[in-house]
């Protein structure tokens, strides 16, 4: 949650001169993201080093059960929450409550999916033996995917908070910034997501050839 | 969000209301100051923590196979008050743990960051005061965790402060106490990254009217920099610890490899992420004191900072250096030579604006009216030894060089003048001299000299007698010296070393009384007792009041305004007060 001081102070901030009229809790955010996305970076740092340092990448062909097709239509409705995020905003400034639900819904909807997609994916995984401890191919992949799904869960229930207080709270200044907020973060999420998808299940090795 | 909501806010509503029950007041507070001095006292209790860990490794390391005297047989029960191989490594571990994660961190960034951030910029409180809260009490959490680790089976964490695999694994130190230790690391930087947040943000969007960046006081501009190293780089060392955890409990091997481990991972790619983060940490540490030395040499000579601007840059390229150096701490892991020398070639870089700041202060101090004020004695030593040991800096910076010195007591030496010397004397310059200011007493200046003596010198032989026995050969870490045959004629030097830290740590009996007096029986302060410009001493009263100005102060002057000649009254000249009637015309008719 971001800071209530900064839902009730937004009449009383001050502009940012470097920042044109972004709000303090807006700035504050954008810090954290990238912080957040370091932190990212660090677990794909490892990614790399490891595949980098692999003789064969996985190490093991026949456990990799990465199901592409599966996790791109993961993928897609994860973006597809993103916009409608930004429609959900929109409908906010446009001071359209009914609509403004009814994206957000969508939004954490969007967002569910993609986590029941994960449950889904893992089950399914373990269940052919690429377990955590399988090979860092399994290693990596469970430990940066479930850190990205903490992020969804996170932005899910952010999300879920911001529903609920939409449903009441006038449409005003302070509110539209506090939903841009949650959306900046939201937007993070997918964004990460497009790069994980990409270094974890897309990026073909060189030595064997073929997709991976 | 138009210019009369912007000046509405700035009359005598504080940001939050002030709390009235204890709790909120005292425990669960938002207020900055609160949370400053809550910080201030976990670092001081975690300083005496750590610090009689330091005369456990000193006593073992003077007199090996002798019972720990006083409190020996209480803490070493099981082998009769003797110190242990396992003991002696545990120690050393959590002694370099609690003093840069517990003591320093807290002190500094935690205390000193929270109180002046605000007072200095001339801001009500942080811009996210629950954030500030919550960051307090996510390192209580973490800290209940170290303490709990050490009462666990096998003992608390034994892989040095480093934590590097596969010492740090199960198979190097099994049991819970490492497993708790990576915890509460990734606990602590979870509490630091929250605080750097929102000193970052406070910064930026708090300054008060006309206190522009090169208006700050050149703490802020240590605390702000350090806060932006912490966002940067804690969240990588959070990726390694994480790892490390998985390793530990959940039987992945990503640090660990060997013939019997199928598929095994990569220990240097641990000391990649350590380090990653662990360079810039080590200007984490100390860029808040450059900032507080950068203030007080200029406070205390009565002068202008000199090169004021220079001086902030110059801690803005060490931080953008700070991040492209860290390899040199890997040298002796056989990294291709070409990337080696990339590292010592940044590395002695670095030195450059280093020593910009250094010169900055000689010349800052250079013909002032030094005032030897107790803060001022402590801001002279930091000058002092931070010159030390940043020269003792450059042999190890150079590969041939530090293939030999390398984890021998040489760097022991130097990262403790460095980071741990001129650390500590610049935590207790800044608390000297904000102790006023935070408390509205006054400390003993009689006590505070003799601390500063009954510090500053035996801080030094004690590192510079490392920087000695290191030059000879001997190793870091090692249980007991003497029995190599080549370490054996270091003992009476090592003796040397351990009664000159005994004197260090019985010094800061001082201390102890003159806070513990003054806190609660100390003299009143008045609002400016240094008689400085900045907004915290020249605008508000000691201590300030909850929401810290009355009216925001609209800021005119630099942080270092003395002996204007258009200021006849007095040295100072505040940083919101205009100057006399007609100075300006004048000056602009010249």
């Amino acid at each position: 949650m971001s800071d209530a001081a900064t839902a009730t102070a937004i009449p009383g901030q001050k502009p940012v001169p470097h920042f044109g009229s972004a709000s303090y809790g807006k700035i504050g955010m954008w810090i954290f993201l990238i912080t957040d996305g370091l932190g990212f970076a660090g677990l794909l740092i490892a990614l790399a080093v490891l595949r980098a340092g692999a003789t064969q990448w996985p190490p093991n062909p026949e456990a990799d059960r990465l199901g592409i097709p599966f996790t791109a239509v993961m993928t897609f409705v994860l973006i597809c929450s993103s916009v409608t995020m930004v429609l959900a905003l929109a409908a906010a400034q446009d001071g359209n409550r009914k609509q403004l639900l009814a994206w957000l819904g969508a939004t954490v909807a969007g967002g569910l999916f993609f986590l029941c997609g994960q449950v889904f994916e893992y089950r399914h995984l373990m269940h052919e033996g690429m377990t955590l401890a399988a090979d860092h191919f399994a290693g990596t992949f469970f430990v940066i995917t479930s850190y990205h799904g903490l992020h969804v869960l996170t932005g899910v229930i952010y999300l879920a908070v911001m529903l609920a207080l939409s449903v009441r709270r006038p449409l005003g200044p302070a509110h539209i910034n506090l939903l841009e907020i949650a959306g900046l973060f939201w937007h993070f999420v997918d964004l990460v997501w497009i790069l994980v998808f990409t270094f974890v299940y897309l990026i073909p090795n060189p030595a064997t050839g073929g997709v991976r | 969000m138009n210019e009369s909501h912007g000046l509405a806010h700035d009359e005598h509503d504080p940001i939050h209301p002030a709390p009235t029950g204890f709790l909120r007041k005292y425990v669960f507070s938002e207020d900055h100051k609160v949370i400053a001095k809550q910080f201030i006292w976990l670092g001081l209790s975690f300083l005496l923590v750590g610090g009689t860990m330091a005369m456990m490794i000193r006593w073992q390391l003077a007199n090996p196979g002798v019972p720990f005297p006083l409190i020996g047989r209480v803490v070493f029960s099981k082998s009769g008050g003797l110190i242990s191989p396992a003991a002696y490594t545990s120690l050393f571990t959590m002694h370099g743990t609690i003093m840069i994660f517990w003591a320093i961190t807290p002190i500094m960034i935690g205390g000193f960051g929270n109180f002046c951030i605000p007072l200095l910029i001339g801001a009500r409180d942080m811009v996210f005061p629950k954030l500030n809260m919550f960051s307090f009490w996510m390192m209580f959490l973490a800290t209940v965790i170290l303490v709990v680790s050490f009462f666990v089976p096998m003992g608390a964490g034994a892989a040095g402060w480093t934590a590097y695999p596969t010492i740090s694994t199960q198979m190097g130190t099994p049991g819970w106490g490492q497993t708790l230790w990576v915890v509460a690391i990734y606990f602590a930087g979870g509490s630091s990254i929250m605080g750097a947040v929102n000193y970052i943000t406070t910064v930026i969007v708090l300054r008060a009217p006309g206190m522009g960046y090169f208006k700050m006081p050149l703490t802020v501009w240590g605390l702000w920099l350090t806060a932006i190293l912490n966002a940067l780089f804690i969240p990588v060392l959070a990726a390694g610890m994480l790892l490390l955890f998985l390793d530990r409990t959940f039987g992945t091997h990503f640090f660990v490899n060997g013939m019997a481990i199928k598929g095994g991972g990569d220990p240097i790619l641990y000391q990649h992420l350590f380090w990653i983060f662990g360079h810039p940490e080590v200007y984490i540490l100390i860029l808040p004191v450059w900032g507080v030395v950068s203030d007080l040499t200029s406070f205390f000579a009565r002068k202008p900072a000199f090169g004021y601007r220079v001086t902030a840059l110059a801690m803005v390229a060490v931080c953008v250096l700070s991040a492209v150096v860290y390899g040199h701490h890997m040298y002796a892991t056989g990294m291709s030579p070409l990337l080696g020398q990339g590292f010592m070639v940044l590395t002695m870089i670095i030195s450059v604006p280093a020593t910009v700041l250094f010169f900055n202060w000689l010349a800052t101090l250079w013909r002032g009216k030094l005032q030897l004020k107790v803060p001022m004695l402590f801001t002279l030593g930091v000058v002092f030894v931070f010159g030390l040991g940043g020269l003792t800096g450059l042999y190890l910076a150079d590969i041939p060089q530090d293939l030999y010195l390398h984890d021998t007591y040489f760097v022991v030496g130097h990262f403790h003048l460095t980071m741990a010397a001129a650390v500590f004397l610049g935590s207790f310059a800044s608390i000297y001299f904000w102790f006023p200011k935070m408390f509205g007493r006054q400390m003993n200046p009689l006590l505070g000299k003799l601390h500063f003596v009954f510090s500053f010198i035996p801080l030094n032989l004690v590192f510079c007698g490392m920087l000695e026995v290191g030059f000879g050969g001997m190793q870091r870490r090692l249980y007991d010296p003497n029995v190599y045959g080549t370490f054996k004629h270091l003992l009476p030097v090592n003796r040397f070393i351990s009664y000159s830290a005994f004197t260090l740590f019985f010094g800061q009996l001082f201390f102890v009384v003159n806070f513990f007096h003054s806190v609660f029986a100390g003299k009143r302060a008045e609002q400016n007792p240094w008689g400085v410009g900045t907004l915290e001493w020249a605008n508000t009263t000691s201590p300030p009041p909850h929401h810290n100005y009355d009216v925001v102060p609209q800021v005119v002057n630099g942080p270092h305004e003395f002996n204007h000649p258009d200021v006849k009254d007095k040295d100072w000249l505040g940083q919101a007060e205009p100057l006399p009637d007609g100075a300006d015309e004048k000056a602009a008719s010249e």
